[in-house]
């Protein structure tokens, strides 16, 4: 059993754009290792050579903690060194438009959730991390609302990512172990292991 | 499980889901066991290390199947690998697998090549199976009637220590493509086809069945096509129902089941498939004869239109930018610099014959280095018997060892600064090929073959003979 998570605050890191793909988040040569140690290092890394204004370059939002990103987010290869290099750099939630399937269960296994918002609540809630990059975020895992200053919106985990957080059950291979007799009383009636 | 008289018209999936369901777990995910996890280089060193920490050892090592592929240098796979990650990442698999008894094809064995091209091969991929690997390019196996996942690490290491994944049960999208295709087009443009209308995000919560006219008489290969590029348009899962396209296909193959054993397995196969009657979230239905040569234009793989087609769009979608296309432009024409064909969407023999066709007796235009690929060491022997290599190498194409190659920078194949390479790959995402301002078309394997030749894009039917065309 992992510990529950009920709510994440912090300051916001706003990074625009549908469609970011784990490709840009963790370019392929940073996979050719053994170890996640020191993803942190290269998160977005030639968007952010590219692009001296990219959200990651700047210093304001520096030590954030929840990442607020448009449509798409995550989608392509199912890379977990993307969430990786996300959570090692500190971000331990993300809101968003939408998030890939693959994406938001290798965040999820991490203890990072994603919810999912409207566009409007997301680009209000960008543009006022854009003006006071200080204000202080907070995500409750709970009710799935998300507050900032004066912004409050009702936000969708699927319901059992939720549940899996607030009882600190989000790192499933413990459960996967219990009752393990159920798995072999599976297999054992699966025809192409028994040999049809 | 389905023995029972009296049951509910299902689809394919369900009844896949259903039979793997071990129970509910606390969290409300369903405990799903499974039933073939492959497993690669990439994805995998830290799941072990994992297991190691907690002390687990592997639940099911003979339903583990490792290879090597996206690190593997095309060039000479004599070891050690010049690059030194590479190797270390190669010796870790083989620690890895000698450690917990699991078969694996290294970089020297005659049955290694990319992971989703060696599973048909080997029939090690069967229908109604659940397949599971650290890739999201696991929807391949769904061509053969199997509900493939790609997973994260750390499912790796779930699916090691017990068979099982923890996950939510999809919804399903029946996507019927009915009609004859026009020559010069394929798979590849059908599926491009298919995520240009649904979109990239199309598919999120969904599984894809693929099924009509088309997709029936689509051999395994064209239909593995298709599955690959599920996740494309944001489905995890994507399949067609088994039938005696499948059956012949598994027929005879290493890890197919063999002799009467095979009847009953086919007997089980039919059994699995969606019933004619079953209800499905979501239809949505394709003209195949609609679909024209299709090539993507941008920067993710619903970007795309039709070879000689204006493209569409608005010029502050950053795509425009960083491809160097303006809206209203057409892809036919572009020039460019390297043409690759490979990759587990289109490195398997039946691409590599059409692209002989196209290439024999052309040369690759003097500007453009070209590469073919094959998918696995059994699609390298076959070409070589049928003697495509030199057809290709004739032409001045390289003709290259197993792997992933170019399709994603993670070995010597890359792109070199702003370079454009018409792909028969996955995925046209920014740095995707191993160059952050690399330039990616994707499109059939005949169509790269006809831009290799031409130095440019160009509709390949143009250079079919008029027999064909």
């Amino acid at each position: 059993m992992s510990a529950d998570i009920r709510r994440i605050s912090g300051r916001g890191l706003p990074l625009r754009g549908d469609d970011i793909d784990t490709d840009r988040i963790m370019p392929a040569r940073f996979l050719v290792s053994v170890s996640f140690e020191g993803l942190e290092r290269n998160v977005f890394i030639d968007e952010r050579a590219a692009n001296p204004a990219h959200a990651f370059n700047d210093a304001r939002y520096r030590g954030a903690a929840i990442l607020v990103v448009n449509a798409n987010f995550g989608c392509g290869s199912s890379r977990e060194h993307a969430p990786q290099g996300l959570s090692r750099s500190g971000i331990r939630a993300i809101v968003g438009e939408s998030f890939s399937e693959i994406f938001q269960g290798n965040a999820a296994i991490l203890g990072m959730p994603c919810f999912a918002a409207a566009h409007g609540d997301v680009e209000r809630l960008q543009t006022l991390i854009e003006q006071s990059p200080d204000t202080l975020v907070s995500a409750d895992v709970d009710a799935g609302v998300v507050t900032a200053g004066a912004v409050t919106f009702k936000t969708s985990l699927p319901p059992a990512l939720r549940d899996a957080f607030l009882t600190g059950q989000w790192n499933p291979t413990a459960m996967l172990l219990d009752h393990f007799e159920k798995v072999h009383a599976v297999a054992t009636r699966l025809p192409y292991i028994s040999g049809f | 499980m389905y023995s029972s008289g009296r049951r509910m018209a299902n689809t394919l999936f369900q009844k896949v889901w259903n039979a793997h369901a071990v129970r509910t777990l606390p969290s409300g995910q369903t405990q799903l066991f499974v039933g073939l996890h492959l497993i690669h280089e990439v994805t995998t060193p830290q799941a072990f290390d994992m297991l190691r920490q907690n002390g687990w050892r592997v639940a099911f090592p003979g339903r583990t199947f490792g290879t090597v592929d996206h690190i593997v240098p095309t060039r000479s796979r004599t070891r050690p690998f010049l690059d030194v990650m590479a190797e270390e990442m190669s010796a870790s698999l083989e620690r890895n697998c000698r450690e917990f008894g699991i078969n694996l094809w290294t970089a020297e064995e005659e049955d290694q090549g990319i992971v989703h091209v060696i599973g048909p091969e080997l029939g090690l991929t069967q229908p109604g199976m659940t397949i599971a690997c650290g890739d999201s390019h696991t929807s391949t196996h769904g061509a053969l009637g199997a509900v493939a996942f790609g997973i994260g690490t750390s499912q790796v290491r779930d699916v090691l220590a017990s068979q099982c994944l923890s996950l939510d049960p999809l919804k399903v999208r029946r996507i019927d493509v009915a009609g004859q295709l026009k020559p010069g087009v394929y798979a590849k443009d059908v599926i491009l086809t298919i995520i240009r209308r649904l979109g990239v995000q199309g598919g999120v919560g969904f599984a894809y069945e693929y099924g009509g006219s088309t997709i029936d008489g689509m051999t395994i290969d064209e239909r593995m096509t298709v599955c690959n590029m599920s996740i494309e348009g944001g489905a995890r899962v994507g399949y067609v129902n088994p039938d005696e396209t499948t059956f012949r296909f598994l027929r005879g193959r290493r890890f197919a089941p063999q002799g009467e054993a095979f009847d009953r397995a086919v007997a089980w196969w039919r059994e699995i498939a969606s019933d004619g009657n079953a209800s499905y979230d979501d239809r949505v239905a394709f003209d195949a004869s609609a679909i024209e040569p299709t090539v993507t234009w941008g920067i993710n793989p619903g970007q795309s239109v039709g070879v000689t087609e204006p493209i569409a769009g608005d010029t502050r979608d950053e795509a425009f930018a960083f491809m160097g296309f303006a809206p209203g432009a057409r892809v036919a024409g572009t020039k460019i610099d390297v043409a690759f064909i490979g990759s587990c969407t289109n490195g398997r023999l039946s691409d590599l014959e059409v692209a002989a066709a196209i290439v024999r007796g052309h040369k690759v235009a003097p500007h453009v280095q070209a590469l073919i690929v094959p998918g696995s060491q059994a699609v390298r022997r076959a070409a070589e018997a049928r003697g495509l290599h030199e057809v290709f190498i004739e032409a001045g194409f390289e003709w290259r060892g197993p792997g992933c190659s170019m399709c994603l920078g993670m070995n010597p194949d890359r792109l070199q600064g702003r370079q454009v390479c018409a792909s028969s790959s996955n995925r046209n995402f920014k740095g995707r090929q191993g160059s952050p301002t690399g330039r990616t078309l994707l499109m059939s394997p005949a169509m790269v073959a006809a831009a290799a030749i031409a130095g440019e894009v160009v509709d390949v039917r143009t250079m079919m003979e008029p027999a064909h065309a």
